[in-house]
């Protein structure tokens, strides 16, 4: 039981984190806001912490996709793969919880913004980098070819989700043009809320790029006998 | 030594096309052959927005095209002959210029071919110019860069498409804000914000590119 607490209580502060955050974001005060936001600001919570996680999670696999460049360890890039993968469901997740904060405030669920678009490609970038792993089958030639697209990516989705709506003048999403973005400015209550619940969800993305990291071992071993 | 390798592989990539011309004729092709079916399906006069993203879509797709090629032409065993003599940087840059030269010739053949068929809408020639230009270098760096990685796969175009997409869009976007400003009276100080942007972009493109194809060309 002891060892237990050891090696998995990361995993349990993480889902603690998580249910803090869900419990206390739906019971906390919000500050009155202009417009018909209301009470959906609540949404912060969710859709905002879920594009950190997002960041976090490729930021990750950049670091991998790196590594793996300076010392040919497989292994860096197997993780690197995984943490495309959580990152692109936290994206995913966060566009969809996105998409229905825009259909309540804004009426539809999606408009011709800078921040969404971008939004968007980053998504289809990292897509295309699962393709791209797809198409090849030798390991070293793979590992070799997706890390410098990863690298490529990274340094695109930078430029797409900072540079360029900070360019752009005037959008509905926050954070856009020069108005001030919303973490910045954010109301101490909210804080409570909104920090705990950014890093419980990057420790559960991190468990889960553990766990299927675990699997894919396990599954090479199965398969290639003679090699473990 | 390192501008003495690429002025090298830069004249030899011309001299090759002079000879085959296999490159300029599918770009040719390719240019008229689409510009010519949105003269057919667009019966009257269209407005300077549809001009402008019909032009930048067909310069889009015409230089996925002519880009891939030049990877793609090269066998196996020449490639390793190249491995041996020069270095993965003089490659990438050689095959980058070389690249912006044949997307020079194909923006300046697809905007004349588009006036002529379409209706001349550019209002401010030197800014629109300037973007093509801007643009044909990006194309070319960008697209030049996801080649190479499409080249070492075995589906070839398919990829490229998938892969340039994403690369391309902010390229494409700033591209299409600055020229409907051209086509539109916009002026030259208007806009260097954003050319600005499109030359930054071709900087880190091109850096990137820099570092990163050694690793590819170990292969």
């Amino acid at each position: 039981m002891n060892s237990f607490f050891k090696n998995n209580w990361w995993k349990l502060l993480g889902l603690t984190l998580i249910l803090y955050s869900i419990v206390a974001g739906f019971l906390i005060e919000v500050p009155k806001l202009q417009g018909n936001i209301g009470e959906s600001i609540r949404n912060l919570f969710f859709h905002v912490v879920m594009w950190f996680a997002m960041m976090v999670m490729f930021g990750n696999s950049l670091v991998r996709s790196l590594r793996y460049l300076s010392t040919f360890d497989i292994k860096h890039d197997l993780v690197a793969y995984e943490s495309v993968n959580i990152g692109l469901l936290f994206g995913m997740l966060g566009i969809v919880t996105g998409m229905e904060w825009a259909n309540f405030t804004w009426g539809t669920p999606w408009t011709n913004d800078p921040q969404l678009n971008g939004a968007a490609v980053t998504i289809l970038a990292y897509f295309a980098y699962l393709v791209l792993r797809r198409s090849i089958d030798e390991d070293n030639k793979r590992a070799r070819i997706a890390a410098v697209y990863n690298v490529f990516a990274f340094v695109m989705l930078i430029v797409f989700i900072g540079i360029l709506p900070k360019m752009a003048s005037g959008s509905l999403h926050p954070g856009a043009g020069g108005s001030s973005s919303t973490v910045s400015s954010l109301d101490p209550t909210m804080r409570l809320v909104f920090y705990p619940a950014i890093a419980g969800w990057i420790i559960i993305g991190y468990w889960l790029i553990n766990l299927k990291v675990r699997m894919a071992n396990i599954r090479q071993m199965l398969d290639n006998p003679e090699q473990s | 030594m390192l501008l003495d390798e690429i002025r090298f592989l830069v004249l030899k990539d011309i001299k090759l096309e002079f000879k085959q011309r296999y490159a300029i004729n599918g770009i040719l092709l390719y240019v008229v052959s689409t510009i010519f079916v949105s003269y057919l399906s667009f019966s009257k006069i269209i407005d300077s927005a549809t001009w402008n993203s019909l032009f930048w879509i067909i310069m889009l797709f015409a230089s996925v095209n002519a880009v891939s090629k030049s990877f793609v032409q090269e066998s196996s065993s020449r490639q390793l002959y190249y491995y041996t003599i020069a270095s993965p940087q003089a490659i990438i840059l050689s095959k980058m210029i070389y690249n912006f030269m044949l997307m020079g010739v194909l923006a300046i053949l697809c905007l004349v071919v588009f006036t002529a068929l379409m209706g001349g809408f550019v209002v401010n020639y030197p800014l629109f110019i300037c973007a093509l230009l801007l643009g044909s270098f990006g194309f070319a760096s960008a697209l030049t860069m996801i080649a190479a990685i499409a080249s070492r796969t075995n589906n070839n175009f398919a990829l490229m498409s998938i892969l340039s997409f994403p690369v391309v869009m902010p390229l494409l976007l700033t591209l299409m804000k600055v020229s409907s400003a051209a086509l539109g009276n916009g002026s030259f100080a208007d806009n260097t914000s954003y050319l600005a942007a499109l030359a930054l972009l071709n900087i880190i493109v091109i850096a990137l590119s820099y570092i990163l194809f050694p690793y590819l060309w170990r292969d």
